[in-house]
């Protein structure tokens, strides 16, 4: 019995956390958030890919690295904490696990070969599958898609964009075909992009499997859940970082901020409630690993428990550093607005904590 | 990562599973000792038909068949295994999932006997261990003080040596169990120039000393849970001691760790979560059953979200007793804080799931589960201020854990 990462898992995800902290300090991460420095996010996201992130989950005879979700969390902890660039969710944790659950042999094949060469690469399309906004939605049938979905992920290098629709049926269209309308969102959070996306009787082809089946886009989203718990997990813990160390620095009535018991007990309440969270992530990725009857509940549990924690770190840690918190020069604010999207990403908690209960027969 | 206990332990738990379906519906007698036996009646059903024991009865079958005191050698009254925390777990996961009452507890078992084996010598731990064990020696701990409380060691009650013997004078409070107590281990003051920390003794009192007076204190539940305990030239060997003359804040310092540990098992939790479900599930409003209710349904995962990190944080302790290397440290010391908190915020929702009903008592007619919502939601309020309060904690997390300034300490106090 061994709970917790391993060796290689921790060395991976310190080999991330050491390039981002190296390549990616915050006035790089200002200026690609502003649009500035295309250049240099290419460099990053090339950087990443050379160690090999996009490939944790591409099977190794296809020429990825066929490590488990466990590992991709482990990853996914340091992206948040780097408030990374990088768009990792969509392209490659949900799409490789949504091919690996839903596609023919064939399918797979060309999918994963292409994948592990970085040839094609996905943004994903998911939102009307757990709850449709703003009447949304996504009509697939005959190999064509016609419809709108509002927020799509992580289409930064993407070739192609995976859809669902209500019934959990998947199917991917490629950018370049005729009858898609793109339209660019503004978030909140600058590090990472989102589209509005409307298909008019576009070419999809569909992954065989998910027209039977709603395994696949099930597993996608309990995947795609846990890596966002994972990452709101690691920018939890760098806002936390930050107020512990801003504490001890800063001086107020002629001694550190750190040594009141008002501000001590904030760091030790943000800690005391994140602590937790390292192992209920872990726990659910194992559960997801090993296909566990309950991997659908511990993603849900994790995914929303983690909303709660970090939005109640987010606040607390910005305020441990008083007005300088709520400036844009320290720019704390790209870890509180990273948290804050990450929330709602793949189903808000109120969503995400009705499917849990249901997911145990409630 | 890997959550599987091995092969090895597929015929344990077999054994395990066979022990709790033979004394499936066991009950255990002659329940007394406040609060705390109080409280492990909480997690049993009220079935009657069950096998009748006594309480030192049903000890000593736990320990025969190596359920409890595993690790204790034989010669002091244990089941002389070997040291294996898998087993414990399974054995503690076991008993919970069928109802099986558990060994009995108490300050005598879970703190004292611990600090024997470690600090005891061979006289002590053949007189005390095995009686304590088999519940025939229930023990009090006599270490807070009407001034000395979550600032222990400033504590004020005498000790003196007066030919060969240990004089003692003064008063403690929050003493759970002394009026059942046959024994308290105690900290006095012995030696009144030391520095506060250097000062303290850690002795072994017999609660039928001629001088000692228990009142009991009544405490928010109605039990007397607790006593204030007072000497008045309180006379004993000088060889009730342990550890030598002004160590006795070491010797607390470890029995203080297992007490933390004790307080909040994880699996008491997961199985009065469940408890919680099955109320959910009866409970109507309006004629529509409350689990079917969104305001208290998402309130319940909320809950189950944190019980459930909680329970997986526990396991990555008990990991690290496995696998040398891994550093639990900060997982390891907020478990007090979080673990009486989260129960305290369970048992609370419980009464709300509950409405009106949710706040009847003491034997009143429409009462869910013997009252055991109130009692335990109040009684673990006492257990986020006793063993270290909440604030207490947090000056240890940040300070300890996070390394921020500590807190201001008077050298003098004593």
């Amino acid at each position: 019995m061994y709970f917790g990462l391993s060796e290689d898992q921790i060395f991976f995800q310190d080999n991330v956390k050491r390039f981002l902290e190296d390549q990616a300090p915050l006035d790089i991460i200002k200026k690609i958030s502003e649009g500035e420095d295309l250049s240099t996010k290419n460099e990053l996201n090339q950087g990443l890919i050379n160690l090999g992130i996009n490939n944790i989950l591409i099977p190794e005879e296809n020429g990825g690295l066929g490590l488990d979700l466990l590992f991709a969390s482990a990853v996914s902890q340091s992206l948040g904490e780097g408030v990374a660039t990088f768009p990792f969710l969509g392209p490659y944790v949900i799409a490789p696990i949504a091919i690996k659950f839903g596609a023919s042999d064939e399918q797979k094949e060309k999918l994963f070969n292409e994948m592990s060469q970085n040839l094609i690469s996905f943004g994903i399309g998911f939102s009307e599958y757990f709850g449709s906004r703003d009447s949304s939605g996504l009509s697939i049938t005959n190999n064509t898609v016609t419809g709108r979905t509002l927020f799509v992920l992580d289409t930064d290098y993407a070739s192609h964009v995976m859809l669902c629709d209500k019934k959990g049926q998947i199917g991917f269209v490629s950018l370049d075909s005729e009858g898609i309308k793109i339209i660019d969102l503004t978030t909140v959070d600058k590090t990472r992009t989102y589209k509005e996306m409307s298909f008019e009787n576009t070419p999809i082809e569909i992954l065989d499997n998910t027209k039977s089946s709603s395994l696949s886009i099930e597993m996608a989203l309990n995947a795609g859940r846990i890596i966002t718990a994972a990452d709101s997990l690691g920018a939890s813990q760098a806002m936390i970082n930050k107020a512990v160390e801003y504490s001890k620095e800063r001086k107020q009535f002629n001694r550190v901020i750190g040594s009141f018991q008002a501000v001590k007990h904030m760091c030790a309440e943000m800690t005391a409630e994140l602590e937790p969270c390292y192992s209920l992530v872990w726990h659910a990725a194992y559960s997801f690993d090993n296909s566990n009857k309950d991997s659908k509940l511990m993603a849900c549990l994790a995914k929303s428990h983690i909303s709660e924690v970090s939005k109640m770190v987010s606040k607390k840690a910005t305020e441990v550093h008083g007005g300088m918190g709520f400036t844009d020069l320290l720019g704390l604010h790209f870890w509180f607005k990273r948290i804050g999207l990450n929330r709602h990403i793949l189903g808000s908690p109120e969503i995400v904590r009705e499917e849990a209960a249901k997911a145990q027969g409630l | 990562m890997d959550l599987n206990y091995g092969t090895e332990y597929e015929d344990f738990t077999k054994d395990v599973q066979k022990f709790c379906k033979k004394f499936s519906g066991v009950i255990i007698t002659n329940k007394k000792g406040g609060a705390l036996t109080a409280l492990s009646s909480v997690a049993s059903s009220d079935k009657s038909d069950g096998m009748k024991v006594t309480r030192t009865e049903w000890q000593k079958i736990l320990i025969k068949n190596g359920y409890f005191a595993r690790s204790i050698p034989k010669e002091y009254g244990g089941y002389g295994g070997d040291i294996d925390i898998i087993k414990n777990r399974i054995i503690a996961a076991e008993f919970a999932s069928n109802r099986i009452p558990s060994p009995m507890g108490g300050q005598g078992i879970d703190m004292l006997v611990p600090t024997l084996l470690e600090l005891g010598t061979e006289e002590q731990k053949q007189e005390y261990i095995k009686p304590t064990l088999h519940g025939e020696m229930i023990w009090c701990q006599g270490y807070s003080e009407p001034n000395a409380g979550s600032d222990l060691a400033s504590l004020q009650t005498k000790g003196e040596l007066i030919d060969g013997n240990w004089v003692i004078n003064g008063q403690k409070i929050w003493t759970s169990t002394a009026q059942y107590s046959q024994m308290m281990f105690c900290l006095v003051r012995t030696e009144p120039d030391a520095p506060k920390h250097a000062g303290i003794s850690y002795l072994l009192i017999p609660m039928d000393t001629p001088g000692i007076e228990i009142r009991p204190l009544v405490d928010m539940t109605l039990n007397a849970g607790f006593n204030e305990v007072f000497f008045t030239d309180v006379t004993i060997p000088e060889a009730n001691i342990i550890g030598k003359r002004g160590e006795g804040w070491a010797v607390a310092n470890a029995t203080l760790g297992h007490e933390r540990g004790s307080l909040t098992d994880p699996n008491a939790t997961m199985n009065r979560l469940n408890m919680l479900i099955d109320r959910m599930k009866q409970e109507t409003i309006n004629g529509e059953k409350v689990i079917n209710n969104p305001a208290y349904r998402d309130k319940l995962i909320k809950l189950q979200g944190k019980v459930m990190a909680f329970q997986s944080n526990s396991l990555r302790v008990l990991s690290a007793k496995l696998n040398q290397g891994q550093n639990v440290k900060m997982a390891g010391m907020i478990q007090k804080l979080i673990g009486t908190e989260l129960r305290h915020e369970l048992e609370g929702f419980g009464i709300d799931v509950m409405g009106e009903l949710g706040t009847l008592y003491d034997g009143s007619p429409n009462l869910r589960d013997g009252g055991s919502w109130q009692f335990t939601y109040m009684y673990y309020l006492g257990l986020i201020i006793g063993g270290g309060t909440s604030q207490i904690q947090k000056n240890i997390i940040s300070e300890r854990g996070l390394g921020m300034p500590r807190e201001p300490k008077t050298q003098q106090g004593a």
